[in-house]
């Protein structure tokens, strides 16, 4: 009884809300209860009007739900490549030794739940995990150790960003709207801007989405302003789940008001009253400092109604993901956002015409509506001198692994990749082994080809990819097999199941590569129709690049794959 | 003469015009040529999930599914070259690596037709199911299960809008369950019997059937279909 006045108190505040608010009244149960019993479920059904079952499959689809009783502290160490080189396996194995459990399980005293994570987005302070303590909700942990992750008091960290060009970060602490302060770029662009001149601005700006798809912002605007529906949507892509990728992370946390400075430029070229902030489930301290510069930005009028006295209007509404990688696509971010599981949808039709609630959306990722207002208020030719021809403004990567320096770097796009090692990062741990580039969905490369110039058309020339922006360095004393275990576990983990191919195709990967020390006959040949069929016929990006580094490192390292008789 | 909402492409070849949003599978059946579905079904939604209809359009860098497809003016298609044959033959090999296939003939002729190995991936987890006795009405057994989704659309909105079935987990690991595993006759199932009609194994049958197999009597399979017994709990997770 008593538990049901609680979940009465919960939920009164979602009802007269529809399924979109299922993801925020489950994160409310979850952090309440550690996990989401039938009952409650059962009273959601009731207030939201989603059949149980409906409701049960989206618990199980995300990670960080639990419909099983959890223990009061759940422990999530990340396994993946960065974290794997800094010593995570001796974290991992250390917390479950000292609180008696095996991985996944929780200790018989209630206090404990371990487990291993994929990329916690905090690579450059590997071995890194995440706590969620019930009742109060998930702390990141950097530089993990069994001792801090024990300890009652957990630690803040401090992420580190280097630019050699100050645009999208410098070393000023601008999280605050003081530090920020006005909106210029809106404000200019209210008082004197047409939506078709914004737009027109950042088509001559030749700014290119920096989320992997690598798709031109300014023709994706102007698509969805010529759709005829309405409401129109801005999405902004917070997703960040790729491996070895946290440029966004830091972004969020430190330059908040300039993120939402571009959502609203977006929305006021666009022609939409309604933006979603869409930000990982496993970055709660980005979370907390972008609902602060929402209230702070409503309260000066730079967001909310009558946007500085121009009659614009434009709310942003932050929603936390659960730990699903493939919510970063961007319909099942969609999906994940009405209060479904996170399938991807078949394209076309694309989100200009048909996006979240089916309406015309610009969904664009987080560093991309970083560059917006800066190319408002300095000018498109400005943002054109900067880079390449192609590859135009700056561009943040994050390099971790085994460089002196790991962190996110804001670059000028043509600098050689062996520069950024070399110098920026202060130099190669060690000697070279590889280097992939944008993320576990990226491509391998080999020593001899660090002297690519970091722009799009170069990466894409030595079929490359700036990808998420990943970096991650293996010097020669990394196993590459383990590197290619974990990446494959990786994407068996967060294939989402929808299509056979990369159901499939990423479990075989992932069985075939468990056993490569000692492959069976014929396993190379297995490797290389699994991944091709992946790539070809999978029906999202997922699954298409789900064997990208695998193959690449089949065809630049063949001595891992040799079949011994 | 065509009109001016048809568009014409061709196929293996031959030329084949179609009404504008016709799908390639559409386009193929006219034209007389065969493409392998498993997912597709003429009463639900298309999801374009199996892509073991895919198609080689213009050699583009991605295959294209026939079922949701849509027909491109001049494209000029192919429903059998290599990189098609590789797709068709790994995905049947992975599926029968991990799904019971026994008693799904159409996926087996399929597996002949292009080849595929039934041994090639070796030491491949399954999904292992316990079959699930739970009502009166049919059976299930997800060993079989191909998870085509066919079964939670019709119970949805698909059809009967009940929504007893949802998917569960995800990856590999993804089945067809209901809320909490509660058994058929907790559920809000109202037994129209639907999801057996479209499953296309023999992950859901009829009682009737399932006890011919067994080789019960008449008198035992009207026995069984009286009373329901939860036989072992879900599964083996
Ligand atoms: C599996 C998968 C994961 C993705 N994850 C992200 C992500 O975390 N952040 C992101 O901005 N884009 C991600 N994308 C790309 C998005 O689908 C989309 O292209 C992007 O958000 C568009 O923004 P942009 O044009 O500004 O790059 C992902 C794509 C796939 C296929
Ligand atoms: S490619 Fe993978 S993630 Fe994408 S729809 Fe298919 S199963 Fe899901
Ligand atoms: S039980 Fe049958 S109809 Fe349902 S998903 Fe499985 S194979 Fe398809
Ligand atoms: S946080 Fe561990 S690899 Fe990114
Ligand atoms: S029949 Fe086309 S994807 Fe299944």
């Amino acid at each position: 009884m008593q538990i049901k006045t609680q979940l009465d108190d919960l939920l009164i505040h979602y009802s007269s809300r529809g399924r979109d608010a299922l993801l925020p009244v489950l994160w409310d149960i979850q952090t309440a209860y550690g996990h989401i019993s039938k009952e409650a479920v059962h009273e959601i059904s009731h207030r939201l009007r989603v059949p149980e079952a409906d409701i049960y499959g989206v618990i199980s689809f995300y990670t960080l739900f639990h419909s099983d009783p959890t223990g009061e502290t759940i422990i999530r160490v990340c396994t993946d490549p960065s974290c794997g080189l800094r010593g995570a396996d001796a974290v991992l194995d250390g917390i479950c030794q000292k609180v008696g459990v095996q991985h996944g399980e929780t200790s018989a005293d209630g206090k404990y739940t371990v487990e291993h994570s994929p990329c916690l987005g905090l690579c450059e302070l590997a071995p890194a995990a995440l706590v969620s303590k019930r009742g109060e909700g998930e702390v990141s942990i950097g530089e993990a150790t069994v001792e801090s992750l024990l300890a009652d008091e957990l630690g803040d960290y401090h992420s580190a960003a280097y630019s050699q060009m100050g645009i999208l970060l410098d070393d000023n602490d601008l999280s605050n709207l003081e530090q920020y302060g006005d909106y210029g770029a809106l404000r200019h662009a209210l008082d004197a801007i047409s939506p078709d001149d914004i737009i027109a601005e950042i088509e001559t700006s030749n700014l290119i989405g920096r989320g992997g798809a690598a798709f031109p912002t300014g023709m994706k605007w102007k698509f969805t302003r010529q759709s005829e529906a309405n409401p129109k949507y801005v999405v902004c892509n917070a997703d960040e789940s790729e491996p070895g990728t946290f440029k966004d992370r830091v972004l969020m946390e430190k330059r908040p008001h300039l993120l939402l400075e571009g959502m609203a430029l977006a929305a006021y070229a666009i022609g939409s009253e309604k933006g979603y902030l869409f930000i990982r489930g496993e970055y709660p301290k980005a979370t907390k400092i972008l609902e602060e510069a929402i209230t702070d930005a409503e309260s000066a009028n730079f967001l909310g109604h009558d946007i500085l006295g121009s009659g614009f209007n434009f709310h942003v509404e932050i929603r936390r993901g659960a730990g699903a990688y493939i919510c970063g696509e961007e319909t099942a971010l969609f999906e994940a956002i009405e209060g479904k599981r996170g399938f991807p949808r078949i394209k076309p039709p694309y989100p200009t015409t048909h996006g979240l609630f089916d309406k015309p959306t610009v969904i664009n990722n987080v560093e991309t509506l970083c560059a917006v207002p800066h190319i408002i208020q300095r000018g498109a030719t400005w943002f054109k001198g900067l880079g390449t021809e192609k590859s135009t403004g700056s561009k943040l990567v994050c390099v971790s692994g085994h460089v002196e320096r790991v962190g996110v770097y804001e670059i000028e796009p043509g600098m050689t990749l062996r520069d950024l090692l070399e110098k920026h990062c202060k130099g190669i741990e060690g000697s070279l082994q590889a280097v992939l580039m944008g993320g576990a969905a990226g491509t391998f490369l080999t020593p001899d080809e660090i002297d690519v110039p970091l722009t799009f058309e170069d990466l894409r020339g030595i079929d490359s990819t700036f990808g998420s922006g990943a970096i991650m360095v293996f010097n020669d004393t990394v196993d590459l097999r383990d590197v290619l275990r974990r990446l494959a576990l990786f994407f068996q983990h967060e294939s989402c199941g929808k299509c056979f191919p990369c159901q499939l195709g990423t479990q075989r990967q992932f069985e075939i590569l468990q056993r490569s020390d000692n492959p069976k006959n014929g396993d190379t040949d297995r490797l290389r129709d699994v991944g091709l069929t992946m790539t070809e016929s999978s029906l999202c990006g997922l699954g298409q690049t789900a064997a990208s580094a695998i193959l690449s490192a089949m065809d630049k390292f063949p001595e891992l794959f040799i079949e011994k008789r | 003469m065509p009109n001016k909402n048809s568009i014409t492409l061709t196929i293996d070849g031959q030329e084949v015009t179609v009404p504008e949003g016709a799908t390639i599978l559409e386009a193929a059946k006219q034209a007389g040529i065969d493409i392998p579905v498993i997912c597709y079904h003429e009463a639900t939604t298309a999801n374009g999930l199996c892509r073991i209809c895919v198609t080689d359009v213009n050699g583009g860098r991605l295959l294209q599914p026939a079922c949701v497809a849509q027909c491109q003016a001049d494209s000029s298609v192919e429903t059998r070259n290599e990189r098609v044959e590789r797709s068709r033959k790994t995905i049947l090999e992975m599926l029968n690596a991990s799904v019971d296939l026994s008693e799904a003939p159409e996926i087996q002729e399929m597996m002949s037709n292009y080849q595929a190995d039934s041994e090639r991936f070796p030491d491949a987890k399954s999904r292992d199911h316990a079959i699930i006795d739970d009502n009166p009405f049919y059976i299930r057994d997800y060993s079989q299960c191909v998870l085509c989704w066919r079964c939670v659309q019709v119970c949805a909105e698909d059809a009967q809008y009940t929504f007893a079935l949802t998917l569960g987990e995800r990856g590999h690991d993804t089945e067809v369950a209901t809320s909490f595993d509660i058994s058929m006759t907790e559920s809000p199932c109202v037994f129209c019997g639907q999801c057996v009609g479209v499953c296309p194994t023999g992950a859901l049958k009829s009682k009737v059937e399932f006890g011919m197999q067994q080789g019960l009597s008449a008198d035992e399979i009207r026995q069984s279909t009286r009373k329901s017994r939860k036989r072992k709990s879900l599964n083996d997770k």
